[in-house]
């Protein structure tokens, strides 16, 4: 209401729309603004004729070889031209290739000193007997930071491109062949008792062992993954919703990056200020040493095992 | 051991051509999963057993078990099994 105004041309005014429309009076769209049902495509026999006819017609007409002179040219051009590109594209890649140095030469641009350095040093800064795991989660740890993240970006992307609403699952999965999963097949389900446990327990020797063995957290991570995805597999996804939700999935993945990050941050901190992190590294080949590396393999693995996861669950399901 | 290699390296190469000439998905995407398999024994003859178990736990077997479902997920699959169905009524 106005006091300005009488009520007559009040309701003729801008604001006395916008406040209807906000309360919800009266929706100013509705009568003006409507989708209407398409009528379905209706052809008398006449034009439908006719129409098949001229497209025989130029079918005919652009496919004769024959007549159409200009045609065949093309044809034969495209042929050449085509042949022609793929031999100088790969003339220009061998040429190319010629120019790189020679393998395992001592004056190629890749040995230098950063590689003599990881080499020599790499046991005594890092703690870890595996250089590689030394490598990527402590001199080159905040690559793999950007790894893990990059995996969990992937995972929201399919999360909104496959999710699909509480409300429009009934009706998928009366179309979908997944309703009847799982099959319980008794082969299946008893190669699953028996090697799921064992395939997790592996993944975890992997990831523990990151720093003294081959593997580490993305490969151990990768097997548990594979593991539980057996496990779906054979007995269905009301099974693993008693120990694996989206909820768990969401603060797994959270907790796990969190930890990398502030771990990360208070060492490269600590680095670059020449502080001591108070980080023990222990006795090499134990496997309680090499300072950060352990915990951050955990962080990796369980981010990767939880992505694989996902992605498979997204694609069969749509959710979790 | 020389000649190991070299008919492992053969065979990768057989399986990178016949991939993408492979018709069939389904066949494609498992000569994919061998290329896998023999590249990650390349890896340990590399001397690279780090990327050895990462070769073999991504990408023979996630990755294909990923394909294998969007191959079911896009319906590409059901052809093969209307095919099978009727070879087994006749």
């Amino acid at each position: 209401m106005s006091r300005l105004l009488s009520e007559q041309e009040y309701r003729k005014t801008k604001a006395f729309k916008i406040k209807r429309w906000y309360r919800g009076e009266k929706d100013p769209y509705l009568g003006t603004v409507e989708l209407k049902p398409q009528t379905p495509f209706q052809e008398d026999v006449e034009t439908a004729k006719q129409r098949t006819h001229d497209e025989a017609m130029v079918r005919r007409m652009i496919y004769d070889i024959e007549h159409n002179k200009k045609l065949a040219v093309f044809r034969r051009l495209y042929r050449i031209v085509s042949v022609f590109f793929v031999f100088v594209l790969l003339g220009i890649l061998l040429y190319i290739v010629s120019y790189l140095p020679p393998t395992g030469n001592a004056a190629n641009p890749d040995n230098n000193e950063v590689a003599a350095k990881y080499i020599e040093d790499g046991m005594k800064d890092t703690g870890a007997v595996n250089i590689v795991t030394g490598m990527i989660l402590d001199y080159r740890a905040f690559d793999t930071l950007g790894e893990s993240n990059v995996l969990f970006t992937a995972t929201c992307a399919v999360f909104i491109l496959l999710r699909l609403d509480a409300k429009s699952k009934k009706k998928e999965e009366e179309e979908n062949d997944r309703l009847y999963e799982p099959k319980n097949d008794v082969i299946v389900q008893k190669v699953a008792f028996f090697l799921v446990p064992m395939i997790i327990i592996f993944g975890i020797y992997v990831i523990l062992n990151g720093h003294l063995s081959p593997g580490g957290g993305f490969s151990g991570g990768a097997i548990i993954g594979s593991a539980l995805i057996l496990y779906v597999n054979a007995f269905g996804f009301q099974k693993i919703e008693r120990f694996f939700t989206q909820k768990t999935y969401k603060w797994i993945c959270f907790a796990a990056l969190l930890f990398y990050c502030l771990a990360k941050t208070y060492s490269f901190y600590c680095g670059a200020h020449h502080l001591e992190t108070g980080i023990p590294l222990g006795t090499p080949g134990a496997i309680l040493s090499s300072g950060l590396i352990l915990p951050l393999n955990i962080c990796v693995g369980l981010v990767v095992a939880c992505t694989m996861y996902a992605f498979y669950a997204m694609f069969r399901k749509g959710g979790f | 051991m020389k000649i190991f290699q070299i008919v492992l390296f053969v065979f990768l190469i057989v399986c990178a051509i016949s991939v993408s000439f492979s018709k069939n998905l389904l066949n494609s995407i498992i000569i994919f999963m061998s290329y896998s398999l023999i590249m990650s024994i390349i890896w340990i003859l590399l001397e690279s057993p780090d990327l050895a178990i990462t070769e073999a736990a991504v990408g023979a077997g996630i990755t294909s078990i990923l394909f294998f479902v969007t191959l079911k997920k896009i319906h590409a699959m059901v052809e093969i099994e209307k095919d099978e169905d009727k070879e087994e009524k006749e």
